[in-house]
């Protein structure tokens, strides 16, 4: 027998490291919630732990936190999928916290409701005792997100110190919280754009249509088409056109942009990927504020 | 890429001051993986810098205060892919808590690529590059010979530097060694063949990563299955299913195989493994999976599954190579949570058996103090036993962390001796 019988490909490896996060988590949390935001990141998370615990159900929650500026399909994606496995879905809603009192909406131009969700995600952390935090944040989609940890800790004001985290060594995970604290998972952390859609390929995941090529109205702005919507505020000079378009991310449908596509089947969509030349963030106008961003927002507590 | 391609995990070390941000910015972008708005960015701040031309090592630029300070703080993670493998870099810094973090990006790697300055030859951070490499048993290493357009691609320096280098590992238990003259800055040797170093009749270094074996990285022959969590669904279709999830940590489990638990000492047979519904004969490092055997038995999180005829020991008394990662010293006698696969208890540092000079390498003993960065062979006491095999003989099951109770921080990392 040859032992190179015995080696993995890169995508069952993936496959394999982020299981085996997902079910430490499980083992060393109390209370773990999966951050499902309908994008496909958070879905492959889903898949993952659908692996990681079969044949149970996936032992914990998911949790939504809603700008209430959402694509209606995202939403409906999101019920279709919670009633499939039969899980609970724990909703942290934006626009409370704004009636509440909690948040202020953000005033001018590019106004958007993305910072926001900060207090609205650590405020669903706290009311509902929950301990870990999963999330699909990917080491390749910014330089902030490089160095995280596979257990990422949050502080008791749900704060990020990239300069002290705990190193990780080998794959032993160190879960270790006060009272109040707590943690972020990352399972997979090793995974790029591409490998995201290579395994959503290979596996046949479902994922919501906007990411497939279709016809929708859209606005020209910060070099991305931005999908017209009843949140959208319109300047002067701007056109709304009709576009044959999909999205790389799915986030609040004020900000996320669109690019001119004609892939609309996963194959074609895993093609159109390995040409990109641009990163996927790109088209994020949230990132787009300043050098430091992503940074600036992960260390209050951001995704 | 190809269905069957690897995964290939490595760690660069060095600072800035040998071109190892140089060396991964052009790996990067002479392999095509950096997209053209990073590309623009890094225009613009070269720009704003006033450097002349696009300087590559802006790539791996990471924090607001790394940028700021112009030094890496962090191990930082960097991906990218080539038509045969996927590429996993651990890029760690230079000159703050070292050793800290040449440990922890070196844990997973399987091969360390050291950077030496042409110009300067083999110098006392090589030497300390090398003896970590060596010390966490990675193992492959590239020794990188880099600025070789500034000693005029001389043949003769290399071969100088090449024997000073073999000089020192020959002292240290590194498996695999190579060497390449290259120069970062220009390309040579990097990705595409260097026109400059005709001399040299070995690969670039993109060719080296991309055809290297590293299917024996991975210890095949002792099975050990740490139990992570057990799966009992309790649903109508699954009544009486009870499996035992983890990650193979080395070795191959097959059905039919005859098997002892850890520490308890019970044995029984593989009755299936599982991976979601997909049912296997066999399972090998490093697969998950979940494990059903023929009878039932109390098992539970830090039980381990191996086979009968090849067991793990069993012990409350293990000796380490420990590495002190912490601001705040080891507290002589002090308790700690030690972890070991799946695996928690309470344990106690009992004796500093000797401490290495980081610089000469030389042991020192009578010294019991451990603080940040450094490395000791110590007597660890635990309350149970682990179920332990040496580090050189498994990278998983030869490793532990202490963890701190007092602040939850890992303080410490071991590999058993």
């Amino acid at each position: 027998m040859s032992s190179n019988k015995y080696y993995l490909n890169y995508l069952d490896e993936l496959e394999s490291e982020a299981i085996y996060v997902l079910r430490e988590v499980w083992a060393q949390f109390q209370n773990p919630v999966i951050l499902f935001s309908g994008g496909k990141d958070s879905i492959v998370i889903t898949h993952l732990a659908k692996k990681a615990f079969y044949p149970s159900k996936i032992p914990f929650p998911l949790m939504h936190v809603d700008t209430g500026h959402n694509f209606p399909e995202t939403i409906q994606f999101r019920d279709d999928i919670i009633k499939e496995l039969g899980v609970n879905l724990i909703v942290g809603s934006v626009q409370e916290s704004i009636d509440d009192g909690r948040v202020a909406e953000e005033k001018g131009k590019n106004a958007t409701r993305n910072a926001l969700q900060i207090t609205t995600l650590l405020d669903a952390i706290e009311s509902n005792k929950v301990d870990c935090a999963i999330g699909g944040g990917r080491r390749d989609e910014e330089k902030a997100r490089a160095k995280e940890r596979f257990f990422s800790h949050r502080d008791d004001f749900g704060q990020w110190d990239p300069k002290n985290q705990r190193p990780e060594l080998w794959n032993i995970f160190n879960g270790k919280y006060f009272e109040g604290e707590h943690f972020r998972a990352f399972p997979i952390s090793n995974w790029t754009e591409m490998d995201v859609w290579n395994y959503i390929k290979r596996e046949n995941i479902a994922i919501p249509s906007l990411y497939f090529a279709h016809e929708r109205e859209v606005v020209w702005r910060q070099d991305a088409w931005i999908p017209n919507s009843e949140f959208l505020v319109l300047e002067d000079h701007e056109e709304v056109v009709t576009k044959k378009i999909r999205f790389r991310t799915l986030g609040d449908i004020t900000i996320t942009g669109g690019i001119e596509s004609d892939a609309d089947t996963l194959a074609k969509i895993a093609d159109e990927v390995a040409g990109m030349r641009q990163t996927e963030r790109g088209n994020r106008s949230d990132d787009k504020r300043s050098e430091s961003a992503m940074e600036d927002r992960k260390r209050q507590g951001y995704f | 890429m190809l269905d069957n391609n690897q995964l290939l995990r490595f760690t660069t070390a060095g600072s800035v001051d040998d071109g190892k941000s140089t060396l991964i910015g052009r790996l990067l972008y002479d392999s095509k993986s950096i997209f053209e708005d990073q590309l623009q960015a890094i225009e613009n701040t070269s720009k704003k810098r006033g450097h002349a031309g696009v300087d590559l090592a802006l790539f791996t630029d990471g924090l607001k205060d790394e940028r700021e300070q112009g030094i890496t703080i962090d191990v930082a993670y960097r991906y990218f892919t080539t038509p045969k493998r996927k590429f996993i870099i651990a890029d760690t810094p230079g000159h703050i808590q070292y050793t800290r973090n040449m440990v922890t990006g070196a844990s997973t790697a399987n091969v360390a690529t050291i950077l030496i300055d042409a110009r300067h030859g083999v110098i006392e951070q090589t030497k300390r590059h090398a003896f970590i490499a060596s010390l966490l048993n990675i193992p492959h290493v590239i020794v990188c010979v880099n600025k070789m357009d500034l000693v005029d691609y001389s043949e003769d320096v290399f071969n100088d530097i090449v024997s000073q280098f073999e000089q020192i590992s020959s002292k240290m238990l590194i498996k695999d060694v190579r060497f390449i003259p290259m120069s970062a800055l220009n390309g040579d040797n990097v990705v595409n063949r260097s026109e400059n170093m005709t001399w040299y009749q070995g690969s670039p270094m993109l060719n080296m990563l991309e055809t290297m074996h590293i299917s024996s990285d991975v210890n095949k022959v002792d099975a050990r299955f740490p139990v992570q969590t057990v799966l009992r669904p309790q649903n109508d279709t699954h009544r009486d299913y009870r499996g035992y999830a983890g990650r193979v940590a080395s070795g191959v489990l097959r059905v039919g195989d005859e098997i002892t638990v850890m520490p308890s000492g019970f044995t029984s047979v593989i009755k299936a493994i599982n991976l979601n519904d997909q049912e296997l004969k066999e399972a090998f490092a490093p697969q998950s999976v979940s494990i059903q055997l023929e009878d039932d038995i109390d098992i539970g999180r830090g039980d381990m599954i191996v086979r009968s005829n090849n067991k793990p020991e069993a012990s409350q008394d293990i000796e380490v190579m420990l590495c002190w990662l912490n601001n705040t010293p080891a507290k002589p006698r002090a308790k700690y949570t030690i972890k070991h696969t799946s695996n928690d208890q309470k344990a106690m540092i009992k004796d500093v058996v000797y401490k290495i000079d980081i610089e000469s390498l030389n042991r020192v003993e009578g010294d019991d103090s451990l603080s940040m960065n450094d490395i000791a062979k110590v007597k660890i006491r635990t309350t149970k036993p682990l179920m332990v095999d040496t580090y050189r003989e498994n990278r998983f099951t030869g490793s532990i962390i202490l963890v701190d109770d007092s602040t939850n921080e890992t303080v410490a990392a071991g590999m058993i001796v």
